[in-house]
């Protein structure tokens, strides 16, 4: 019995693929994040939520080091976040990232930037990359839109097209900081619908967003964040009912009533 | 206040309409147009025949009786007017191309280096941009002038290496003597160039195919130069320098740059880099984080976001606004008229006063300029035309 515990748990332990052990970061004299300890398994989804300004983006971007610690640890699928520079490349190329305002190169049609990281970074033949894109433009349901250029397309589309040029790289995990918070609501559903099928295909996933209702559908684990903190790491049920933090609890009064 | 509301009037009179309106004003500014030409050619016409100067063309064949301190056809002051203002024409475009291409470089670098992280080198060209940018282009001209001529004389000129003098005839330099070879040096050099050329493309090619990435940089600078260096070892390497030798008061053999020449040409491509390194920064800057903080998320390495995210999309900013820097650096390049430089204007204006036929060579300038202008032009369009690529 003992046995087979600690093996489980040792199990448990290898498909640990995030670890932020004693975060902390500042900019400047301001600190944006305080010992934020974390960890996600593999296929787990977790969501985090928080009021403005209480350093949701900054630990996601952490996590691809768009934004350096400065103290602390973070290991990404095995390998620890330094200055070392290719472990920083391999760690983004097994790591995606979707963003509030989709970030689509402007200058390339939709094809092109789905294509340009597996041909440069993994050194994919043109044809290969294109049957790649194809498919994943299928997955989110727009391979119409292929020779268009990002501007014409509309910002459900865009966000659809920058889930997919992310895919295009076969990431291990997915980041997503507020992916619909710049979408028009009628839009937001669609993108929503290619998350939750992301979700249920077993990806890693961590997402910021507001949405509650996708949230309570996908979440494993919910994390609620104030003034830097983890204040509350549960799973939804718990969270969502019977938060233990009095802060959690004002800020769901907020954003449900809302 | 208690006004009442009218019904919309359906007004049909074709005064209204918009399509009549832009063709009526159009007609009417051609008309003004037609009118003054009219008036002042009329005026002209009037004028000079009291004066009894004679008008046409045919003063362009007569000898031009003055000579010209620099030119790049052989000329002396028996040859025709026609043929100084070619050399003036040759010393303009002499002066522009050099101007734009130095301007140009310097341009980049300093913008390049204004947005740079280490605090002296962006410090030194924000420095540079912020005093030549504020300075009047003439100034300039005439500070570069003025400190040419401060320099020591020609006997006692400045030796930077061996053959090299800098005095206040200007910038004398060794020259290699012409050999038969060299024709063959030059063409392996276009050979070498194209080479450079197929290779890129087989590069890309084998990119697309293979996936695998083929720097095309420095195989690329090795063919250019390799090329016409292997037919210079192969013919012997015969090279022989023409050295400048002081001869009486000034310097004979090697290739001279004038005084008049250097001043204006550095006034002009000072003035000018500066405008362009700040259309090289606004281009880098007009590029949002955004756009590099998704390319590094998708593992990109730093040059190859250069590469293919930030300089396509900075020059479509950059190209319009350089190229009207172009147009301006050549206008410009009519201040050698102040320091003596026998560029078109200084030709024409020398020849206006000899001959008094004003209208004639202010025409043949105007002309001139706005043949260059619109070639450049035209040039520059088209490779907006390439980079501009469309986003809707
Ligand atoms: N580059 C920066 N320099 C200085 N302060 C910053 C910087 N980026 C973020 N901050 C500060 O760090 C804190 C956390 O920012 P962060 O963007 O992570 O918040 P957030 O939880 O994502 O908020 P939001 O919901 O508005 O996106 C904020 O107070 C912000 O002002
Ligand atoms: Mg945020």
């Amino acid at each position: 019995m003992e046995n087979l515990k600690s093996s489980a748990s040792s199990q448990k332990h290898e498909r640990l693929v995030i670890e932020l052990t004693g975060v902390n970061k500042w900019y400047g004299d301001f600190q944006a994040l305080v010992d934020i300890n974390m960890s996600v398994r593999r296929s787990e989804r977790v969501v985090v939520c928080g009021p403005s300004g209480s350093g949701k983006s900054t630990m996601i971007r952490c996590i691809n080091r768009l934004e350096v610690h400065q103290r602390g640890r973070i290991v990404v699928d095995g390998i620890e976040l330094t200055d070392n520079l290719k472990n920083i490349e391999a760690i983004r190329s097994e790591v995606g990232m979707v963003f509030q305002s989709f970030n689509l190169f402007p200058h390339m049609p939709v094809i092109d930037n789905l294509t340009l990281a597996p041909m440069l970074v993994r050194k994919m033949p043109k044809k290969d990359a294109e049957e790649l894109a194809m498919q994943y433009l299928e997955r989110v349901q727009i391979p119409e839109q292929a020779f268009k250029y990002p501007g014409q397309l509309s910002g459900g589309q865009q966000q659809r097209v920058a889930i997919a040029r992310s895919l295009c790289m076969q990431p291990k995990i997915m980041l997503f900081d507020e992916p619909t918070s710049a979408l028009d609501p009628e839009m937001i559903k669609e993108v929503l619908d290619v998350m939750i099928e992301l979700a249920e295909d077993g990806m890693t996933m961590i997402v910021v967003t507001h949405e509650m209702g996708f949230a309570k559908t996908v979440a494993d684990t919910m994390v609620f964040m104030d003034a830097g903190e983890i204040v509350e790491s549960a799973d939804p049920s718990k969270f969502f009912t019977a938060p233990d933090n009095p802060r959690t609890k004002l800020f769901l009064s907020q954003i449900l009533t809302h | 206040m208690a006004e009442q509301a009218h019904p919309p009037k359906n007004n049909r009179s074709i005064l209204h309409s918009i399509a009549f309106r832009n063709i009526a004003y159009q007609l009417l500014l051609v008309a003004a147009l037609a009118f003054l030409g009219w008036y002042l050619y009329d005026n002209i016409n009037e004028n000079l025949d009291r004066q009894n100067i004679a008008t046409g063309w045919g003063f362009l064949n007569e000898p031009a009786g003055f000579d010209i301190s620099e030119s790049i056809i052989p000329f002396d002051s028996s040859q025709t007017f026609a043929r100084i203002f070619a050399a003036g024409v040759l010393n303009t475009l002499h002066v522009a191309f050099v101007g734009i291409f130095l301007a140009t470089l310097l341009g980049i670098t300093m913008g390049i280096a204004r947005v740079s992280r280490n605090w002296l080198v962006s410090k030194v060209a924000s420095a540079y941009v912020e005093i030549c940018r504020n300075v009047p282009v003439v100034l300039h001209v005439i500070f570069w002038s003025s400190i040419i001529r401060l320099l020591p004389h020609p006997r006692q000129a400045l030796e930077p290496f061996n053959g090299a003098f800098i005095s206040n005839r200007g910038l004398m330099l060794p020259f290699p003597v012409d050999n038969i070879l060299y024709p063959w040096v030059a063409f392996a050099l276009v050979l070498g160039i194209g080479g450079a050329l197929i290779f890129a493309r087989w590069a890309r090619f084998r990119r697309e195919h293979t996936g695998q990435y083929i720097s095309v940089f420095w195989p690329g600078t090795s063919i250019i130069v390799g090329l016409p260096l292997l037919v210079w070892v192969l013919g012997g390497a015969p090279l022989t320098w023409d050295y400048p030798a002081l001869k009486g008061f000034n310097y004979q053999g090697g290739i001279s740059l004038s005084p008049e020449y250097i001043a204006l040409l550095i006034g002009i491509t000072v003035y000018t880099g500066a405008f362009i390194a700040e259309i090289v920064r606004s281009g880098i800057e007009s590029i949002h984080r955004g756009q590099i903080e998704a390319s590094r998320a998708l593992g990109l390495r730093h040059g190859f976001i250069m590469r293919f995210i930030i300089i396509p999309q900075a020059l479509r900013v950059i190209v319009p606004p350089t190229a009207s820097q172009f147009l301006s650096l050549t206008k410009n390049s009519s201040l050698g008229v102040l320091i003596g430089y026998p560029d078109l204007v200084n030709i024409g204006n020398t020849s206006l006063n000899q001959t008094g036929q004003a209208v004639e060579a202010i025409a043949i300038m105007m002309l001139v300029y706005l043949t260059i202008s619109l070639t450049i032009s035209i040039f520059m369009n088209f490779y907006n035309k390439l980079v501009a690529i469309r986003e809707r």
